[in-house]
């Protein structure tokens, strides 16, 4: 099985803590979870549906499978944290409490959207809610989010800096240099390695020498630790620590999310490198909302009725961002040249 | 209420798509994200997932279905407590309604729509292919294939390295088939780590090997620039000669449609700027394929820009065992005497097209491709212009510094007695690229620019 289980201590890696067994989750987190974690998933879904009917284009990277990440990491942050991450962005920026009408309106490109429509799916960002975007080119957002943790070190705030990055931008150099810089100089980044198993169609055995990437900041001395990204309580526990290591001035720490992509890698991906039983497998054992779901009922925190309840409300949350984005004009041609330089 | 299933588009550029196969039935339940159904685009099989949850209530396409449109009603979803007798009463009635939406968005969706057809025009072949040679339809895509698959066989130390060039057949599928005829020894699977492998390839061809380098798109080739412009360019000069990289790196240039700025960038300015490389940019499969084997061939570094939105262009190729066409050589397209527009791949076109409005015009304009940009074959545009007196350049770069900008100082240098007009520079706009659709649009070179500047020149 390709996800793993439970939160493992990553062994030979310097520092990090023994991972002990799941904390459970007080009733209302879990509520909170899941209702964070469908809204993300019902969003993804209506944006993939848009995208068939040509309101949306280019290219759009769809979240579903790995929403227990960016929720778990979320509910360990304060004020003043930051986030950056690559183009599989929309999930983050939810989770960021970015308003989803400005999150579908920019990926309809109008003028109502996060950008007023110029960047589009893969370019999103909100100072407000300290979301530092939404980049395309693979491994940029390492060597940023690194001089996001500079500022705050910097100020001499304790926040720190969220940077999430794919198994697959884990190769591009400018990781390995920023690892450096990070540790050299203490710096309040958490790299959170989203382990999906694939780089567009490169399993990780395929592009990696040392496929656990939650050691590939041993020679740095960069502590890190390898979590079951599917099971959002783990998710939750390894972002209470490793923030907890940053801001006490430790330096960087690196998390690998054992998670997976139930879609292809954009809407435009055949997938033909992986079997339906591959994905029905995890889709049937692992799913981060059904686990949290189970244990909702399991407990009788909530009734099926309850959880109706809540699915409703979310869907009528994405219905609307979706009717905003299909209505809101586009740009006014005038914004042609704006915002170029100030 | 009944919820229709809509034909998707599953890619930027798909119009309609055949409905391969049905893996539902009318009464099967679904949820969302069970896959339902598997459509074939024009690049590949896709699947269909269902987005509601609830039962197949009916199916409007039956499988083995030719060409139908995006957005056409496939099936119908029933809730949980509706049965089939409600798809009468509202299920058409929801189609249309969907579908009407997605129509009114697609106007705007669709900013390329002038640039994606190839106009119709013979474009003579080479002048040294033999009279008689026998003429294949091919894409672009398969000629860039044709051509590496040629030269691979033709010489045992030409490889190609990128990312998903392999077992993926390439992201846009122009290494297609290379894998399963050369082996992985040759065809060359990389993890994503551009400055990596591009320095890994110099370093290949500096060791005497001949390495094609694909990335993925150009956009990407900026992590690897140091490598390309410091090692692969300049070490013959740096050893005095001794040393000389026979490399190829190729792959999309350019905007293709509603990527964004990050992706959407013309670089044939750039590369043109460095001595040491060779820049081609073809537009015809004819000149992809022999420009292709060419550099391939080439002692030197060459750019090999191309461009997603020509790959599916089909043009005529001659069926010759070994078609090259020379690096260095820009080609008469369609001759006139009152303009001339000079262009070269995607811009081309625009030119082509604009050529033809103008002709209705009865303004002739003579279209050269330069397809090679470094060395610039100045020659060619200034005999035209001496002819024609006025002279436009087209390209979908930014203006300032870009092509236009070294073709209209030189001419003006070389040639400024037979002006009867400043060269008129069409680019890309001075912006980064917007995703929105109708500021895309407007951002792009467009037929109607060229027609305005070639009318401004001839003071009509
Ligand atoms: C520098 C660069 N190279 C290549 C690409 C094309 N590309 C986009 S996403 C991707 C795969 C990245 O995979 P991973 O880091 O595992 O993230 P995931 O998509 O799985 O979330 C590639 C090769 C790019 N955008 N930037
Ligand atoms: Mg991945």
């Amino acid at each position: 099985m390709a996800v793993a289980k439970k939160t493992q201590p990553a062994q030979g890696v310097s520092r990090a803590s023994e991972a002990g067994a799941v904390t459970e989750f007080s009733k209302d987190q879990e509520l909170a979870a899941y209702r964070d974690m469908l809204h993300i998933r019902r969003f993804e879904e209506k944006a993939g549906q848009m995208y068939g009917m040509g309101l949306i284009g280019g290219f759009c990277h769809l979240y579903i499978g790995q929403e227990a990440v960016v929720v778990g990491m979320q509910m360990a942050l304060k004020k003043g944290d930051q986030v950056i991450t690559g183009y599989r962005d929309h999930g983050h920026m939810l989770a960021c409490g970015m308003d989803p009408k400005g999150v579908m309106a920019e990926l309809t490109g109008r003028r109502g959207g996060y950008s007023k429509g110029k960047g589009g799916s893969m370019h999103m960002f909100s100072l407000e809610k300290n979301f530092y975007g939404g980049h395309g080119i693979v491994g940029a957002q390492v060597s940023l989010g690194t001089g996001l943790a500079f500022t705050n070190k910097y100020r001499g705030n304790d926040n720190v800096a969220l940077t999430y990055f794919g198994d697959g931008a884990a190769n591009q150099g400018q990781v390995y240099e920023s690892f450096n810089m990070a540790e050299l100089w203490k710096l309040p980044v958490i790299f959170v390695i989203e382990n999906n198993r694939y780089a567009m169609g490169t399993s990780v055995s395929r592009s990696s020498a040392q496929t656990d990437f939650s050691k590939r900041g041993v020679s740095f001395n960069i502590p890190g630790e390898q979590v079951d990204g599917m099971d959002v309580r783990a998710v939750h526990a390894a972002a209470e620590k490793s923030v907890a290591w940053c801001r006490e001035g430790n330096g960087p720490f690196i998390l690998e999310m054992m998670t997976y992509r139930y879609r292809g890698h954009s809407m435009s991906d055949p997938a033909k490198y992986r079997t339906r039983e591959e994905v029905e497998k995890v889709r049937n054992e692992h799913d981060p909302i059904e686990q949290v779901r189970n244990r909702l009922l399991q407990k009788k925190w909530a009734s099926e009725d309850d959880l109706k309840k809540i699915d409703a409300s979310v869907r009528s949350v994405v219905n609307e961002a979706a009717e905003f984005a299909t209505h809101d004009p586009e740009p006014d041609p005038s914004e042609l040249y704006t915002d170029i330089l100030q | 209420m009944p919820t229709p299933v809509l034909m998707p588009a599953l890619s930027p550029t798909m119009e309609k798509g055949n409905l391969s196969k049905w893996l539902k039935k009318e009464g099967d339940s679904v949820k969302s994200g069970d896959v339902i159904a598997e459509i074939e685009t024009d690049k590949a099989t896709m699947e269909v997932e269902a987005i509601d949850e609830g039962t197949i209530g009916k199916i409007l396409v039956p499988e083995g279905t030719a060409d139908v449109a995006v957005n056409t009603p496939i099936a119908v979803i029933l809730a949980s407590g509706e049965d089939k007798s409600s798809i009468k009463e509202s299920g058409n009635g929801a189609a249309p309604v969907a579908a009407a939406k997605s129509a009114e968005a697609k106007v705007s969706a669709e900013p390329k729509q002038e640039a994606a057809q190839p106009p119709k025009l013979d474009i003579a072949p080479e002048a040294d292919v033999p009279a008689g040679t026998e003429m294949v339809t091919m894409t672009v895509r398969e000629a860039l294939r044709d051509a590496m698959a040629e030269e691979m066989r033709r010489d045992g130390d030409v490889f190609v390295m990128g990312e998903e060039v392999a077992e993926y057949q390439g992201a846009y599928k122009v290494t297609q088939g290379l894998l399963q005829e050369f082996g992985a020894r040759r065809v060359v699977d990389t993890p994503i780590t551009e400055h990596g492998f591009a320095g890994l390839g110099v370093g290949a061809a500096l060791g005497g090997l001949k390495p094609i380098v694909e990335f993925m798109t150009f956009n990407f080739a900026m992590q690897a620039i140091d490598h390309i412009i410091n090692s692969a360019a300049k070490t013959r000069y740096m050893s005095g000669g001794q040393i000389g990289s026979p490399i190829v790196f190729r792959g999309p240039n350019g905007a293709a449609a509603r990527v964004g700025a990050q992706h959407s960038q013309d670089y044939t300015a750039w590369y043109s700027q460095i001595p040491g490389l060779t820049v081609v940019s073809p537009y015809s499969a004819a000149d992809a394929k022999g420009l292709l084997k060419s550099a391939i061939r080439s002692p030197n570094p060459v750019i090999f820009l191309e461009n997603e939105i020509l790959y599916g262009h089909s043009f005529p190729v001659p069926k010759l065992d070994d078609y090259l066409v020379p690096i260095g050589k820009a080609k008469v397209v369609r001759p006139g005497n009152n303009v001339t527009i000079v262009s070269w791949s995607i811009g081309m076109t625009y030119a082509l097209k604009g050529a033809e409005e103008l002709a209705k015009k009865h303004i002739m304009a003579e279209v050269i491709d330069l397809r090679t940009i470094r060395p610039m074959d100045i020659a060619t545009v200034i005999e035209s212009v001496k002819k024609t007196g006025r002279l436009v350049t087209v390209e979908e770069g930014w203006p300032q510094s870009g092509v236009g900008a070294e073709i209209a100082a030189r001419v003006s240098a070389e040639a400024f007695d037979y002006l009867d007009a400043p060269v008129t520079r069409v680019t890309g706009r001075d912006v980064p690229m917007p995703y929105a659709a109708n500021l895309e649009k407007l951002a792009l070179t467009s037929v109607n620019d060229v027609v305005e500047a070639a009318k401004a020149v001839c003071y009509r």
